[in-house]
């Protein structure tokens, strides 16, 4: 019951977000701050993350093809179906839900507990358009890192399948292209764009609707994180059902 | 000026505002007093149109808050000024882009009207050297000015204050008691005040409303609370022994 009234309020949340917009003069300089905090301030472990990432799938392919008759352009092949498919957009958004997430939720969250959020209520100001908006709108540059993240983590497979002795660079290109389905990246990209709403609503949700002091602020940000991952995984399930399956 | 009629609020079973009724003056400066619990956060967040209150009315200036469309109610928020008892700064933002920033959510003035205005409010609280400041640079008893500057940036109509002075020295809490009277009678506004501070009450509570349990208990001025035989007002306000000299002295001096 605790649950449903949870979802409940988190789509009436939604709804709010969008009515009684702020002037767009504000708004625009809201958006970008919020992009480059949210997403160009992220990038740093996005790449750092995919480049090993990508690595380490690259090792592992490697050492499981035992069989000399499997060819090596096999590891460059598995190595983008990993990287494309799952890591580059669901790995990072959860890497992300972490990151964003709980910075969302403590500075929603700080703001509800010093009164800042009453107070824009008190002047009149839509505070969930205010607040949650131009964080919904900058993650939307999200499957750009997401892209960013695809072409670092194939990039880190490169480096360890030709420096590593796995593959040479020949035969590991060589499964980069083959059987290739831009539909993949099509499924990764739409995936990376729900992902990025639920990295922007579900911390706000818990930011926003927090009751307490600062010791709550954290163990809201905590509980946001949890859950961030729960939308995050049931949401990858349900579209690559509808998508691929 | 603010009539309230038989306001009653309740949260589930727990009945908060019993039906209260009152009147809160222009030009004015009003206190609302009372224990914890007493529901006069309730009161004020009701006043504010943050809670509607399940039955009674709140009239502003003739306008019942129940009868305004959701417009009409915005638009009625804007004639309010708000002080919060942590001050509810923005962290983000400088003092000077705390105090503009109604000015720029709700006005169309050219920059330099706006930095125009934010000048003459900051030096209207005296506070003339913190515009570039963030408000974690600045004392308790700044952020408190900022705050009332930010909530006199629109000229109101009306002004509420919730524990202006908690945090502050008794000499910082003065200053501010002052400087909140004076803006009052300044700008003719309707000052709501909602308080636990006792010299407040002495110094600028032009009419006090204390409330027990969710009902009006007693009002008057700091002049009749000196006299008053209410029992539930004097426990209240005399509870130190220093008030309670005052209060006999007073009285002495009196007879």
């Amino acid at each position: 019951m605790k649950y449903l009234e949870a979802i409940g309020k988190y789509f009436i949340m939604i709804w709010e977000v969008f009515k009684k917009p702020t002037k767009w003069r504000i708004m625009k300089s809201l958006i970008l701050k919020e992009v480059d905090d949210l997403v160009f301030g992220a990038m740093g472990i996005i790449i750092f993350i995919s480049f090993f990432i990508g690595g380490v799938v690259t090792i592992q392919t490697a050492l499981n093809l035992t069989n000399p008759l499997l060819p090596k352009s096999l590891i460059g092949f598995a190595a983008r179906q990993s990287v494309i498919l799952e890591f580059a957009p669901t790995f990072t958004s959860i890497i992300m839900a972490g990151k964003v997430g709980s910075y969302i939720t403590s500075s929603i969250g700080t703001m509800r507990v010093t009164e800042q959020i009453d107070a824009l209520e008190v002047m009149g100001v839509n505070s969930l358009n205010y607040l949650v908006f131009p964080k919904i709108i900058a993650v939307m540059m999200y499957p750009f890192a997401v892209a960013i993240s695809m072409f670092v983590g194939i990039t880190g497979g490169w480096v360890a399948a030709v420096f590593g002795g796995f593959a040479p660079s020949g035969e590991f290109i060589k499964g980069l292209q083959m059987d290739f389905n831009a539909f993949h990246v099509t499924y990764a990209l739409i995936k990376s764009v729900v992902f990025a709403f639920i990295i922007a609503t579900v911390p706000s949700f818990h930011g926003f609707y927090m009751k307490g002091g600062a010791l709550e602020v954290g163990k809201a940000s905590t509980t946001s994180f949890v859950w961030t991952s729960v939308v995050i995984i049931i949401t990858n399930y349900i579209l690559t059902q509808l998508l691929l399956g | 000026m603010i009539e309230v009629d038989n306001i009653h609020k309740s949260f589930g079973d727990h009945h908060v505002l019993k039906g209260i009724s009152t009147s809160f003056e222009k030009g004015k400066t009003n206190l609302i007093i009372g224990q914890s619990g007493s529901g006069k956060t309730v009161f004020l967040k009701c006043l504010l149109g943050l809670f509607e209150p399940d039955e009674g009315n709140i009239c502003y200036n003739g306008r019942f808050y129940s009868e305004l469309s959701t417009k009409d109610r915005r638009n009625l928020r804007q004639e309010m000024g708000m002080v919060f008892q942590g001050s509810a700064l923005f962290d983000s933002m400088t003092v000077e882009g705390n105090v503009m920033f109604p000015l720029d959510m709700f006005t169309n003035q050219s920059r330099s009207e706006k930095q125009d205005r934010v000048d003459f409010v900051l030096k209207r609280v005296n506070l003339i050297d913190a515009h570039k400041k963030f408000p974690s640079e600045i004392s308790g008893g700044m952020q408190k000015r900022v705050a009332i500057a930010r909530a006199i940036v629109m000229n109101p109509r009306y002004l509420f204050c919730d524990e202006p002075n908690s945090g502050l020295d008794p000499k910082t809490a003065i200053l501010i008691d002052n400087l909140i009277q004076e803006i009052t009678q300044e700008y003719d506004i309707t000052t709501i005040i909602n308080t636990h501070d006792m010299n407040s009450v002495m110094e600028i509570g032009e009419k006090i409303l204390f409330l027990k349990n969710g009902l009006k208990e007693w009002e008057g001025t700091n002049k009749e609370i000196f006299k008053t035989d209410n029992e539930a007002v004097t426990d209240f306000v005399y509870s130190s022994e220093l008030f309670k000299k005052v209060r006999q002295m007073y009285l002495e001096e009196r007879n």
